[in-house]
C-alpha cells in the first residue's frame, strides 16, 4: 500500500494513499469539527457530500480553504486546522446555517442531542450576525416519524440511509438553491409513500428535522387514569442501551434498573417482550420444521426459505417491493404483537378485566413498532392489542420527567408470568439472534437430542450479509442472515429468481439489528457503540439460567392452559398474521395517527 | 397528447400509446440512470409537461426511485409538472416593457383569469408565464398568446383579448 506523509497542525502523520485529510487528522488526535459527514466504520456506511463546509482547513499553497472530509491527503501537504482564518470562516459558516434554522432549541425534541447545537457551543457563538428569509415547510406527521423540514440543514445523511443503505428510496433532495429540501416524491406525506418507518433517517439526523412521534404524554395520561390497568413490555435491545441516556458506558446492561424504573412510573405489571420472543420461537420454529419436513418429504407446494417476520419495517418493505413473495415470510406475528394478543386475551381474562380497560404499552428500540401497533389487523373492534409504543429514548424522557434517579435504583425483577424469559429471547435484539434462538429450539425438536453447545458463533457478527450451515444430525440446514434493508433486498432478489440456497433467513431492517434501531439513544456516528450493545446482549444471554425458548416454564404453561400446541387453531388465531400487497396502494392503511390522545 | 386529465383529482390517465412512447424513449437511452435528464427532456417535448404518473413510469423503467426522478424534475426550471393551457399567455417583463407598465398588465391578467404566474386555469384554456424580452421593444408592452404577438397593450385590452380566445381561437377559427 502506498503511503503519504503530511503535516497537520505541526504534527507529522503517515497514512495510506486515499485517506482523507479529516481521517489523517484524527490519527494524530486533531478532531476537526464536522456536521454533514458521517462514517459508521464497521457497517461500511459513509455520508460525505462535502456540503456543510464546517470541516474546512487551510492547506499551504492553496488559495481557498478545503473541506477536509472530501480532500485526499497527499504527500508533503501542510495543513492548519485551527488558524484564525479557519476559525473565523468556520464560525461564519455555522452562523449562516443558524440564520436559516428555527431558534427553538428550548422546545426541540433534539435539544441536548443536536449536532448543530453542540457545534454552536463549540464555536462559542453568542450572537447571530445574519438574518434573512427562513425556510418554511409543512410539517409531516406519520404514525412513526415526524418530519419538520424547517430544521433541515441539508446534510443528506437521511438520504444516504434511505437510498444507499436501505434501498427504500423514499427520500430525495428536491428543488434547488434556497428552496431545496429532502422530501418524498411529489412532496407527499411519508404515510402515503413506501416508507418502511425503519427510522434510520431519524437515527442519523444531526438536528431535529426527523424525530419519532412522541407518545409520552398519552402514556402519562393512561398511567394516571384509575380506571385503567396498565401493562408494559420491554424489547430485548432496550436494556442494552437505556443506560447510555443516563451517562452509563455503552454496553452496560440495565435490565434490573429498567424494571425498577417502570414500577416507579406506576405501571401495574412490568412484563417483558422477551417472553413473547420465546413464544415467537415456538410458533416460528414449529413452522420452520413443518415446512422443512414437508419439503424433505417431497411436497412441492412448500415455500422455502422461511423468513423471520419480527421486524415491522422489513415486513412493510416486502409488502411494497416484493408482493409476489408474501407467502415466504413466517406467518408468526412479531413478539410485540404476540405480547399484545396474549395480554389483551389470556391475561385480561385472568385478571377479569375488559380488554378496553387494559392498556398495553411497549418500550421498543424502534420507531416502526409505532406504525405496526396501529395496523388494522392487530385490533379487535377498534381496540389495538398494543396501545402505545415508546422508544428507548422516550422511556428515558419519562424517567427523567418523573424525577427518578435511574443510576441509584435497585435491580428488580420483571413481574410474572409474562416477565419470564430465556437467553434465546434476549438475543432477538441483535442481528443473528432470532435465527440462533430458532435454531436452538428447532434443533432439539427435530433431532430430539439436546444441543451439544448452545451458542452458535457461526451465526454471529456484524457483516451485513452472512451465511452458515448448521448440522441438524445429518441434515445440513443452510441459513442466511441480513441486516440493513439493502442487504435484505439482495437475498429477496435471489428468492424471486429461484436461486436461493437457504432453508431459513433472518432479516432485520436496522444495521446491527434492533440494538441499532431508530428509537435507540443516538450513536452520533460512533458505530463501536453498536458492537458494545451487541456484546451486552450476549452477556445477558449467558447470565440466564434457561437459554432455550421451549424450556421456558411459562410458555409451557400457556400452551397447556390456553393455546393447546404451537400452530393450533387458537395459536393461529392469536399469534399469526397475514401480509398485504402494498406495491401500488399508497393509501393510508387505517393507521391510528389521530387516535393518539385517546385512552 | 394522449393524456386524459382528471382535473378534479389532479390525476392523469396515460393512454397505452403514451405508455408505449415513454417506454420507447427509456429504451432509446438504454435505461441508463445517467441519461435521466435526456429522457425527461425527450418525454417533456412529447407531452408538454411531466405529470407524476409519467415520472413514476420512468422511475420504474430505469429501476430508480420516484423521489430521485422528482428531485431532478424540480431541480431544473426547464422541467414542468404543470400542463400549459391551450392558449399559453406570456407577458414580456423585459426593461422596455416593464417601464411601459407591463406589471399592470400582468396584474390585470391575473385578476381576469384568477391564476398566478406558472399556473393554468381550471378549464385548461389559459396558462400564464412571464419572460424577459421578446425582441419587440418598439411595441412595448408586449404580450403573446401562443405564437401571436400583441403590442402596445393597454390594461383595458386584456379583457378583450381573453374574451376573443374564450370565444374560440381568433387565429385558427376553423380548429374550434
Amino acid at each position: 500500500m502506498k503511503m503519504v506523509t503530511l503535516t497537520i497542525d505541526n504534527k507529522t502523520v503517515e497514512v495510506p494513499k486515499g485517506t482523507t485529510v479529516l481521517e489523517a487528522a484524527a490519527k494524530v488526535g486533531v478532531e476537526i469539527p464536522t456536521l454533514c459527514h458521517m462514517k459508521l466504520d464497521n457497517l461500511e456506511i459513509e455520508n460525505k457530500p462535502g456540503g456543510c463546509r464546517v470541516c474546512l482547513v487551510e492547506i499551504q499553497g492553496r488559495k481557498n480553504l478545503a473541506p477536509s472530509c472530501v480532500t485526499e491527503a497527499t504527500d508533503g501537504m501542510v495543513i492548519k486546522s485551527s488558524s484564525i482564518r479557519v476559525i473565523n470562516t468556520r464560525r461564519t459558516i455555522v452562523e449562516l446555517i443558524l440564520s436559516d434554522h428555527p431558534a427553538e432549541c428550548l422546545t426541540c425534541a433534539k435539544s441536548g442531542n443536536c449536532d448543530l447545537q453542540s457545534l454552536a457551543i463549540k464555536m462559542g457563538i453568542r450572537e447571530l450576525h445574519f438574518s434573512g428569509e427562513k425556510s418554511v415547510h409543512r410539517e409531516d406527521k406519520s404514525p412513526a416519524i415526524i418530519r419538520d423540514m424547517d430544521k433541515c440543514i441539508m446534510c443528506r445523511r437521511c438520504e444516504t440511509m434511505c437510498n444507499e443503505v436501505q434501498t427504500v428510496g423514499v427520500l430525495s433532495a428536491i428543488n434547488r438553491g434556497f428552496n431545496s429540501v429532502v422530501s418524498p416524491a411529489f412532496e407527499q406525506d411519508l404515510q402515503d409513500s413506501a416508507c418502511t418507518y425503519c427510522g434510520q433517517c431519524v437515527a442519523v439526523c444531526p438536528v431535529g428535522a426527523l424525530t419519532e412521534r412522541d407518545q409520552t404524554g398519552a402514556v402519562i395520561r393512561a398511567l394516571s387514569n384509575p380506571d385503567k390497568t396498565v401493562v408494559v413490555q420491554t424489547a430485548p435491545a432496550v436494556r442494552a442501551a437505556l443506560g447510555e441516556e443516563f451517562g452509563q458506558e455503552a454496553g452496560t446492561l440495565v435490565t434490573g434498573k429498567m424494571a425498577a424504573a417502570l414500577r416507579r412510573l406506576g405501571f401495574n405489571y412490568v412484563f417483558d417482550t422477551d417472553f413473547a420472543a420465546d413464544l415467537t420461537i415456538m410458533e416460528e420454529g414449529t413452522e420452520l420444521l413443518d415446512r422443512l419436513t414437508r419439503h424433505l418429504n417431497g411436497d412441492s407446494t412448500v415455500k422455502l426459505p422461511i423468513l423471520t417476520s419480527c421486524c415491522p419495517a422489513w415486513v412493510k418493505f416486502i409488502e411494497h417491493n416484493f408482493p409476489s413473495l408474501l407467502d415466504v415470510p413466517s406467518t408468526a406475528k412479531s413478539p410485540q404483537q404476540m405480547f399484545g394478543a396474549v395480554a389483551k386475551n389470556y391475561f385480561a381474562e385472568k385478571l377479569n378485566v375488559d380488554r378496553k380497560k387494559l392498556v398495553v404499552v411497549s418500550i421498543m428500540p424502534c420507531v416502526a413498532k409505532k406504525y405496526e401497533r396501529g395496523r388494522d389487523e392487530f385490533a379487535v373492534d377498534g381496540n389495538s392489542d398494543v396501545d402505545f409504543v415508546l422508544t428507548t429514548r422516550e422511556l428515558s424522557h419519562l424517567i427523567k420527567l418523573a424525577n427518578i434517579d435511574f443510576n441509584t435504583l435497585p435491580d428488580e425483577e420483571f413481574d410474572q408470568p409474562m416477565g419470564m424469559s430465556t437467553g434465546a429471547s434476549v438475543i432477538f435484539g441483535t442481528t443473528g439472534g432470532v435465527i440462533e434462538a430458532a435454531v436452538r429450539t428447532a434443533y432439539e425438536l427435530y433431532t430430539k437430542k439436546p444441543l451439544p453447545k448452545v451458542e452458535f458463533e457461526e451465526l454471529r457478527g456484524m457483516e451485513g450479509l452472512r451465511h452458515a450451515t448448521i448440522d441438524f444430525a445429518g441434515l445440513p440446514l443452510h441459513i442466511g442472515i441480513a441486516h440493513g434493508l439493502g442487504n435484505a433486498r439482495k437475498l429477496l432478489e435471489e428468492i424471486a429468481a429461484g436461486r436461493s440456497q437457504y432453508h431459513a433467513i433472518e432479516i432485520m431492517s436496522c444495521p446491527g439489528g434492533c440494538i441499532g434501531g431508530g428509537g435507540q439513544p443516538f450513536h452520533h456516528g460512533k458505530s463501536e457503540i453498536l458492537k458494545k450493545r451487541q456484546q451486552a446482549i450476549y452477556q445477558e444471554d449467558r447470565k440466564k439460567p434457561i437459554r432455550k425458548s421451549h424450556e421456558n416454564p411459562f410458555i409451557y404453561q400457556l400452551y397447556e392452559e390456553y393455546l393447546g400446541e404451537p400452530m393450533s387453531d387458537k395459536a393461529h388465531h392469536l399469534l399469526h398474521t397475514k401480509y398485504f400487497d402494498r406495491s401500488t396502494v399508497f393509501e393510508q392503511d387505517g393507521n391510528a395517527s389521530e387516535t393518539d390522545d385517546k385512552n | 397528447m394522449e393524456i386524459t386529465r382528471d382535473l378534479k383529482n389532479h390525476k392523469v390517465q396515460l393512454s397505452e400509446n403514451a405508455i408505449a412512447l415513454v417506454k420507447k424513449i427509456c429504451r432509446r437511452f438504454n435505461y441508463e440512470e445517467g441519461e435521466l435528464i435526456n429522457i425527461l427532456h425527450a418525454v417533456q417535448s412529447q407531452f408538454g409537461y411531466l405529470p407524476a404518473e409519467i415520472q413514476e413510469l420512468i422511475a420504474k423503467e430505469l429501476d430508480i426511485s420516484v423521489a430521485k426522478v422528482y428531485g431532478v424534475v424540480t431541480f431544473y426550471s426547464f422541467f414542468t409538472m404543470k400542463p400549459k393551457g391551450k392558449y399559453p399567455i406570456s407577458l414580456c417583463m423585459g426593461t422596455a416593457c416593464y417601464v411601459r407598465g407591463a406589471e399592470n398588465i400582468l396584474n390585470e391578467i391575473k385578476r381576469q383569469l384568477n391564476i398566478d404566474e406558472g399556473e393554468t386555469t381550471p378549464d385548461g384554456l389559459f396558462s400564464l408565464s412571464s419572460l424577459r424580452c421578446v425582441g419587440a421593444c418598439g411595441l412595448a408592452p408586449v404580450l403573446m398568446v401562443g405564437e401571436k404577438v400583441y403590442g402596445r397593450v393597454a390594461q383595458a385590452d386584456v379583457r378583450k383579448i381573453i374574451s376573443e380566445y374564450k370565444a374560440g381561437c381568433p387565429t385558427h377559427p376553423s380548429k374550434e
